[in-house]
């Protein structure tokens, strides 16, 4: 390493410590990236365990577990109830927010013009977007709950969560418009085709996959959501909901009522919720993905 | 609208031209609409949260002090925002904010200090370092921790992090009992589920920092470790910094996390160990409770509401802000 002539060149350099710090930066930051996937597998592992104990120790039957609902006896407590709200407020939220998001999105994508009026659009989606979860919650509860005056219904949750995913929805749908190439618009153009019979022809047929796909992630954050659902009051409800007009308590805040417990029993009750929604939330990232991967090539 | 003067009716004969057109001014009209729905929420939530804030400070809500109703204080701003004790609920009630704005404040700076480190590292090791193998997988893998729900973040820090890690540190080094709840496990978890949100952002803007830049400085002898610190972090700065203000605002609203881990005892302390609220955490324990219309501890929701949304709001203006400077730079 040590010529004459890299000697002179770097007489003022320390080679060695250069590299031992390029060395040990590298081990650093290595280190810091493996924290993430870390604390990633000891979540699963506790929650993992959670369940196992849960169903050995505690005794608790799974299919006692999915076709009960919840009861303020532990031992006879289930998750249905739960299970069924959530996916009720799933397909509400999907019908309130899907139409609204894309509807926004065509318009900010194919309609819309460079003026004042649409950048106050884009700039408030991207505030829209940073919102607190729980701030939907509270828009709800006065103007749903107690503004309308339907009390703490489904329907109620279910705006909360429509327009909390809202934003997300049009981000997703405007990647997905603006993917499809122009050429494939001009040619509908030049048969004569108007804006409209362009974009419902030519431009949603091949963004729909796209839209597809950002819709179900946009679900899979929604079913997730706690806070603006305790918001509209969607607790201590242990029935299945029978309508949309009915109070309800989806799978996150059974979650929460449990783990707020003291006793160990609930604490597990908890980690089995916890599986089961995370199982909905892999299927559906799962759903989004193969969609993704099944029409990429096609277009 | 007649046809009968219209030019296009000669090239179709039948008029289905101008239908269409007509229907394509409709259905733009339709889907401004929807578009207008967006700013409409902001404008909803701006309404509520006033509107029920100040029937909080004086009694009755923005609309009937429109319609000419007397005002009578019901809390001061004073008190509001200088008080130390917040306790709305209680038979002598406190309504001084700053001990949930601690709450909220410290979890917040705490998370930071988990999340930007660890995030920034991560980025770096993704951007400059990393081979495409590695890349490929451990990017997704983080984005796992982004999507996990914050219910979940809530159960590992009271069923793990609090009991199984914290308490025989709290124990053994300092003879500390700890409780269920603890602000260090509130700063834990927040700042483990931030950090996907620091390590991409970043990653996204130092990937985009040009290669003529690297390559100049490898030209004159540095090592990646000078590349990646004194060229790639300065050249994509506003990038990084938009990202750590992102991950500290989704710690200031964060609420599941923080309500399972760091509790609802509203006090000012020093002391990691101890129990705190934050703000979101108390408008929780309001909803657990059976807070009716109308009370002063309904309309406290949305005066601490309206607080958190001011700051988040802030955060985000800036978080837009250094984002239009980044692209801006590299376009």
């Amino acid at each position: 390493m040590s010529t004459e002539t890299e000697h002179d060149l770097f007489g003022d350099v320390d080679l060695k410590w250069e590299h031992a710090k390029n060395r040990l930066f590298l081990w650093v930051i290595f280190a810091a990236s493996m924290f993430g996937v870390a604390m990633l597998a000891l979540l699963l592992l506790d929650i993992g365990t959670d369940f196992y104990v849960g169903l050995t120790e505690f005794n608790i039957s799974l299919t006692d577990f999915l076709t009960r609902d919840g009861s303020r006896r532990e031992e006879l407590s289930g998750f249905r109830g739960a299970i069924v709200a959530s996916i009720m407020l799933m397909i509400l939220t999907a019908v309130l927010a899907f139409f609204v998001g894309v509807g926004s999105a065509i318009y900010l994508e194919e309609y819309a013009p460079d003026n004042r009026v649409t950048r106050l659009i884009e700039a408030n989606l991207a505030n829209l977007a940073g919102v607190p979860s729980i701030v939907y919650g509270l828009l709800a509860l006065a103007a749903v709950v107690n503004g309308i005056g339907t009390g703490p219904v489904l329907m109620a949750g279910a705006i909360a969560l429509g327009l909390l995913v809202m934003s997300i929805i049009i981000v997703s749908s405007q990647e997905a418009l603006r993917a499809v190439p122009d050429s494939v618009r001009n040619g509908s153009y030049a048969t004569g085709a108007t804006k409209w019979q362009t974009i419902r022809g030519v431009v949603l047929p091949a963004a729909i996959p796209g839209i597809m796909t950002g819709t179900i992630l946009a679900l899979a954050r929604a079913i997730g959501e706690t806070a603006p659902l305790l918001m509209v009051g969607a607790i201590f409800v242990n029935r299945m909901p029978s309508g949309p007009f009915d109070r309800f308590s989806g799978m996150p805040t059974q979650i929460y009522a449990w783990a707020a417990e003291p006793s160990p029993h609930f604490i597990h009750l908890a980690a089995i919720g916890i599986v089961v929604l995370l199982t909905f939330l892999f299927v559906m990232n799962g759903l989004a993905m193969y969609i993704r991967h099944r029409y990429e090539t096609e277009i | 609208m007649s046809t009968e003067t219209n030019p296009t009716r000669g090239i179709t004969g039948d008029g289905a031209a101008q239908a269409d057109r007509v229907a394509n001014r409709r259905v733009r009209r339709i889907l401004f609409g929807c578009a207008a729905i967006t700013v409409l929420t902001t404008l909803a939530i701006f309404f509520v949260l006033i509107d029920n804030a100040v029937s909080y400070f004086y009694g009755l809500r923005f609309t009937e002090a429109l319609l000419g109703a007397s005002l009578e204080k019901s809390v001061t701003l004073t008190e509001f925002f200088t008080g130390t004790r917040w306790a709305p609920d209680h038979a002598t009630p406190g309504h001084g904010i700053l001990p949930i704005v601690f709450g909220t404040l410290s979890i917040t700076v705490g998370a930071a200090f988990v999340s930007i480190p660890i995030g920034t590292a991560t980025a770096i090791y993704l951007s400059e370092y990393a081979s495409e193998g590695v890349r490929s997988k451990l990017k997704p893998t983080l984005e796992i921790l982004a999507g996990i729900p914050t219910i979940v973040y809530g159960y590992f820090a009271i069923a793990f992090i609090n009991p199984v890690v914290l308490s025989p540190i709290a124990e053994t080094l300092f003879g500390i009992h700890l409780g269920r709840y603890s602000m260090l496990s509130g700063m834990l978890v927040v700042g483990i589920m931030t950090i996907p949100m620091v390590s991409s952002i970043s990653e996204d803007a130092m990937s985009s920092v040009p290669d003529e830049l690297r390559n100049g400085a490898y030209a004159l002898g540095a090592t990646k470790y000078d590349v990646s610190t004194r060229i790639v972090l300065p050249a994509s700065i506003s990038g990084v910094l938009a990202s750590y203000i992102l991950a500290v605002s989704r710690a200031l609203g964060e609420t599941m996390a923080v309500t399972l881990a760091a509790g609802f005892n509203a006090q000012i302390t020093a002391n990691p160990f101890d129990e705190i609220m934050t703000m979101t955490a108390y408008m929780v324990s309001m909803a657990r409770g059976t807070s009716a219309v109308g009370t002063i501890e309904y309309q406290s929701l949305f005066a601490v509401g309206l607080v958190l949304f001011v700051m988040t709001l802030v955060m985000n203006l800036l978080n837009d802000r250094l984002k239009r400077r980044f692209q801006e730079e590299y376009r």
